[in-house]
């Protein structure tokens, strides 16, 4: 990257053995010794489930029925909406916040303890109280909206998008922490010279956060935004418990639409079809995640 | 600096009383802008685990929302409840705790040594080099957990796991170890590859180094990384309301769960019940906070 200066001490790569050095057979052996334990995990419990879930769901008839099923259609809809808007809401505002964990004053430290116990909160106990907080006029945010302003809050749940608007902030609430913890992480690895350096160039606020912080940051940010996509695609327990696929499953997403048709409506193959019709965009994704973790290593 | 009398003035000194006003305004404005933030936040955070004491505390159980910011009544019978598993959904609760601790305890334990292993592997003694196969664990993210939980429900019964805690443990180390690795891998980084090879000069063998070399210097992030998995565990549910189908092998998260299947249950054992399980994570997390910065910092920016 141009735009940050080179010194002998940013060349420096601590755990690298120099490019040419060849592996002896003895050390094969031993890596191959160390692996093991995890390659009889992922052989037994990510390449055996994944290719019998393919192997259940190879009948082409599924998909076709998928495609018919109004409710599937609606679901992609849905799932697009919830990845697409929650993790980029998510992500941007949590780039934002990281700048306000960078204070050094005591109550944003105690804010951050207060702020980080939602991540560690579990998903049930959390998801199932913003069920209760939505649900309709008795629930607390009504009540809330009612005594301090005056307004009168709709039915959260009676409407598939505003269900799905709850669904998108209750998993903000539980995720956001942590990116924003992890981009606090990344500031924080910026060396103090650049800011210096950008302050003398008379780059202060939003000029350095738009061209000092952001391009040093947009591998990381990348590479976040990328494992988020794929962890939310998979989020079963928001949708689950937050608004239980009200009104009438119209805010279902994938993974609790496959749960259903293959456990209510006793459909496994179908349910393992509606969630594998996601792989053409996860699988790719995944691998552009793989190649930008080893290309954050070697930028700048 | 000798040089530095008072009357020689660099330029910047002259131009530094002219931009200090400015200076401290904008830093007043900014931090005023920080609290109004903070405060939102703070609010934000708070409201869900209120609205569930709020619940707890109601003699009722009703979720109605009765316009004050305390019940009339406030009642702590339904953490009573809880505690002497008094309910039916909640009969033997601490059998259910004990198992959903079981399940994470092992989870931790196992993510910690196969993920240390394999990053060992991976990263030191350089098994793979390029980013295929380097981060090849990270692949499993491609096919999302709750995705496969029917195949995985099957196979259960194949490998004799069906209704075991071990199923769901299997389960968890599954989706637990890539994040691990990854992290591992990368705090690895941080540490010389001459200690390890000034160490095999001496004689010693791959496993000495990944035993008085590796795992020492790399203790934060283990803690990190087990940290996490325990928290990932905690935090699952699908997979322990699928494969764990005894009353016997239940956990809490199902038996909370549990309350949405009937149509008028007390809610207040319910939130009573989910608060008591939600204080196990949180007070780990908030005590190992300052052992867990390594497992945030990834895809790092190595400047």
């Amino acid at each position: 990257m141009s735009s940050v200066p080179s010194t002998p001490a940013f060349d420096l790569r601590a755990g690298e053995y120099p490019p040419g050095r060849r592996l002896q057979r003895s050390e094969i052996a031993w890596a191959l010794a160390f692996l093991a334990p995890y390659l009889v995990v992922f052989a037994a419990l990510v390449v055996y489930p994944v290719g019998y879930g393919l192997w259940l769901a190879r009948d082409p008839g599924l998909y076709a029925e998928l495609f018919a099923d109004h409710r599937y259609l609606r679901t992609l809809v849905n799932t697009v909406l919830f990845v697409g808007i929650g993790v980029n809401l998510m992500m941007f505002a949590a780039v934002l916040l990281s700048g306000l964990f960078m204070r050094r004053d005591w109550w944003v430290r105690a804010l951050l303890a207060v702020y980080l116990t939602c991540w560690a909160m579990p998903a049930v106990p959390a998801f199932s109280s913003f069920h209760w907080m939505l649900i309709g006029e008795e629930g607390l945010v009504n009540g809330l909206l009612r005594e301090l302003l005056g307004v009168e809050g709709p039915i959260w749940f009676n409407n598939g998008w505003l269900a799905l608007a709850c669904n998108i902030a209750a998993y903000i609430w539980k995720w956001m922490p942590f990116w924003t913890v992890v981009f606090v992480a990344g500031r924080m690895a910026i060396p103090q010279e650049i800011y210096e350096a950008a302050a003398v160039d008379g780059a202060t606020g939003p000029r350095r956060f738009l061209h000092v912080l952001f391009p040093l940051l947009a591998n990381l940010y990348l590479v976040c935004t990328l494992l988020a996509t794929l962890w939310t695609v998979g989020d079963f327990n928001t949708v689950y418990l937050v608004s239980i696929g009200a009104p009438a499953r119209s805010s279902e997403v994938l993974a609790t639409l496959g749960f259903h048709y293959a456990f209510d409506a006793a459909q496994p193959s179908l349910g393992i079809a509606a969630t594998m019709s996601a792989l053409p965009l996860l699988v790719p994704l995944t691998l552009v995640l793989m190649r930008r973790l080893q290309a954050g290593e070697v930028q700048l | 600096m000798s040089l530095a009398s008072p009357r020689l003035l660099r330029p910047a000194d002259a131009v530094w009383p002219l931009l200090e006003r400015p200076g401290r305004l904008r830093r007043r404005l900014g931090t005023a802008a920080a609290l109004a933030v903070g405060i939102v936040l703070l609010i934000w955070s708070l409201l869900p685990t209120y609205n569930m004491l709020l619940i707890a505390l109601d003699a009722e159980g009703d979720t109605e929302y009765a316009g004050i910011l305390w019940p009339a009544e406030p009642t702590l019978d339904s953490f009573r409840v809880v505690m002497a598993g008094d309910y039916w959904y909640l009969e033997h609760f601490w059998h259910k705790f004990a198992n959903s601790l079981f399940i994470a305890l092992a989870t931790m334990v196992l993510t910690v040594v196969i993920g240390s292993l394999a990053s060992f592997a991976l990263g030191r003694l350089r098994l793979a080099r390029g980013w295929l196969l380097g981060n090849f664990a990270v692949i499993t993210y491609a096919v999302p957990a709750s995705f496969l939980v029917i195949p995985f429900y099957r196979i259960m019964r194949e490998y004799g796991l069906s209704d075991s805690l071990w199923g769901v443990i299997a389960a968890d180390l599954t989706f637990a170890a890539p994040y691990a690795i990854l992290i591992l891998q990368q705090y690895a980084k941080f540490i010389p590859l001459e200690l390890d090879e000034a160490a095999q000069i001496d004689g010693a063998s791959p496993f000495v180094v990944y035993r008085h070399i590796y795992l020492p210097l790399m203790a934060p992030a283990l803690v990190a990384v087990g940290t996490f998995a325990l928290l990932f565990a905690w935090n699952e549910y699908l997979y322990q309301y699928m494969l764990l189908t005894s009353d016997r092998n239940m956990t809490v998260s199902v038996a909370i769960a549990q309350f949405f299947d009937a149509d008028e249950a007390p809610w207040n054992y319910m939130m009573a019940a989910a608060l008591v399980y939600a204080v196990p994570p949180v007070a780990i997390f908030l005590a190992l906070r300052r052992w867990t910065a390594a497992g945030f910092s990834f895809g790092g920016v190595r400047v």
